[in-house]
């Protein structure tokens, strides 16, 4: 099992939903967050000083799936939130040991 | 049983109308039946007036709290009710007769303290134009709340806003509008020109901002280590924009409710007032545009309350097209002296400075300028010397206040405070509970 975290642009969290439910991903978390990362903040203006906001807002995205997902859940990932401009995130993916659903005490495969 | 009651009320009523035909009308009864209506009217409107300019403490309220940050917004929206409630009580109290009772030598008045030119039974004018005054001076008190917003020491604030209401507003206001009742002031003596306040309310409430600003010092974070001029954007600015159209609403009354007579004077003062403001705002916008290369809404805002403030002192004595240069100018004005009394670093995190007190002045010198019947010499020495002495008056009498406050009670939080957030410190609440704020 393999835990994929995405960051992504907030605008583009209903097209990757949407996407990742075709390709039959059960359920997701998301998360509110702000960062950045080579592309830095950016500058706004207020009442004639400007600012640098360094911490974008972001949707972070977390998901579970079998190992052998993995590879068409990135596809996925890429196709539904590129843009081809700065800022548009990157994916982690990382071993996971074991899953356990709460309310029945399943394990493993059976409870992702 | 109701029923037949209501049937002989009926019948009766022909009956009555019969009785009063008996005696004709003459041409005496009936100057003395429009008489009547006409002074019904004068009542009516200015108290619709007074109800407008009561609205613009919420306008204030909206424009103070969106331009500062939501950790203080209880604290802000105390102030601004408070302002009015204990500033209107102290009115009463003191101001009015300071502002409006009988004056042997024109500095202030005499009589006239806790209402006490009513009594049961005598002409009530004198509570209609109370209602109106009293609306005038919180106005004038509000004014400086967002100049000294999220470090003032609550308490401090009750202090200032009551001494501005009892003494610093009527005092002046006494100089300048004291015979629309009983006083007689040096400065309308001369010929002073302020109809609605120009000076009187906005350049009052401006330079005791000014003022407060200067004693209080700048917030934690908006000057850096060299100097440079820091933002600290506002946590609302749908807010703000709301508060700014409330405030030009209750414009409406604060303006052509200075005629404190329903007749067709209001009109133009009307179409100025609001030509007036629509230059303004356009004026701050182009001016920001240039300036920042972005339409800024901040600065467009300040241009719409620069506009309006500008032409509350010439409304009815300059024509629609003066109105919207004086409204030009105040747009530009106001941007202008944002940026530099940033630059001061005097902080004022909602431009009550610039917009009351700067372009206060400039409607004052405008109202003698664009004078319909013609400018003279000795018209623009007095209104110059109107401006002088509110600056003097004012920022003088203010600025002691505020310094008599920081040695005695302390005027400001602690720093611990102001960067938790007056909410909590001073109230022992949060605006937006269900939220975390910076």
């Amino acid at each position: 099992m393999k835990k994929i975290e995405a960051i992504i642009k907030p605008f583009k969290l209903d097209d990757l939903k949407e996407a990742l439910n075709e390709m039959g991903v059960q359920g997701m978390t998301i998360s509110e967050v702000k960062g950045f990362g080579r592309q830095k903040g950016h500058t706004e203006i207020y009442r004639g000083a400007e600012y640098v906001v360094d911490f974008i807002p972001k949707i972070k995205i977390e998901i579970v799936i079998s190992a052998d997902q993995v590879e068409r859940v990135i596809e996925t990932i890429i196709s539904s939130t590129r843009t081809d401009k700065i800022g548009d995130g990157k994916i982690f993916v990382t071993p996971v040991e074991t899953v356990c659903r709460i309310r029945t005490g399943e394990r493993g495969q059976d409870a992702i | 049983m109701k029923k037949i009651l209501l049937i002989a009320a009926l019948l009766a009523v022909p009956t009555i109308a019969c009785a009063a035909d008996a005696v004709p009308p003459t041409i005496t009864s009936n100057a003395d039946a429009i008489g009547v209506v006409q002074t019904n009217l004068d009542y009516v409107w200015t108290l619709v007036a007074a109800a407008l300019v009561f609205f613009m403490q919420a306008g204030f309220a909206m424009v103070e709290t969106g331009f500062t940050r939501a950790k203080n917004a209880v604290n802000i929206m105390m102030k601004n009710l408070m302002d009015f409630g204990m500033g209107s009580l102290f009115f009463w109290a003191i101001g009015f007769g300071l502002m409006f009772g009988t004056t042997t030598t024109g500095w202030y008045g005499t009589n006239g303290f806790f209402l006490s030119d009513f009594t049961l039974g005598s002409d009530p004018w004198v509570l209609a134009f109370w209602m109106f005054q009293c609306v005038f001076a919180a106005t004038a008190a509000t004014i400086v709340s967002g100049a000294m917003a999220e470090r003032t020491k609550f308490t401090s604030y009750l202090i200032y806003s009551a001494a501005l209401c009892a003494f610093i507003y009527p005092v002046f206001g006494s100089w300048a509008w004291g015979s629309l009742f009983h006083g007689n002031g040096w400065l309308e003596g001369m010929g002073f020109i302020d109809f609605a306040g120009s000076t009187v309310v906005h350049s009052i409430g401006g330079w005791a901002a000014l003022a407060g600003a200067i004693v209080l010092g700048p917030r934690i974070g908006k000057y850096g280590k060299n100097g440079e001029v820091k933002a600290i954007p506002g946590h609302n600015l749908p807010m703000a924009a709301l508060g700014v159209f409330i405030l030009w609403l209750g414009w409406f009354g604060f303006n052509p409710g200075s005629t404190t007579a329903g007749n067709t004077d209001i009109a133009m003062i009307f179409v100025n007032t609001n030509l007036a403001a629509c230059a303004g705002c356009v004026a701050g916008m182009i001016t920001s545009w240039v300036i920042f290369k972005k339409p800024d809404i901040g600065m467009s805002l300040n241009g719409a309350l620069a506009g309006l403030v500008g032409i509350t002192a010439g409304c009815a004595n300059v024509s629609p097209n003066s109105s919207i240069i004086i409204g030009l100018i105040a747009g530009v004005l106001v941007v202008l002296s944002v940026i530099i009394i940033d630059r001061m670093h005097i902080d004022d995190p909602v431009g009550a400075v610039s917009v009351h007190g700067v372009c206060g002045a400039w409607g004052t010198l405008a109202a003698g300028l664009f004078n319909i019947d013609g400018m003279t010499a000795k018209i623009i020495t007095t209104q110059l010397i109107g401006i002088g002495a509110a600056f003097i008056w004012s920022f003088g009498v203010a600025f002691i206040l505020f310094k008599v406050i920081k040695a005695t009670v302390g005027l400001r939080v602690s720093a611990e405070e102001e960067i938790e957030g007056l909410d909590y410190g001073e109230h022992g609440s949060h605006a937006y509970a269900e939220f975390q704020t910076k």
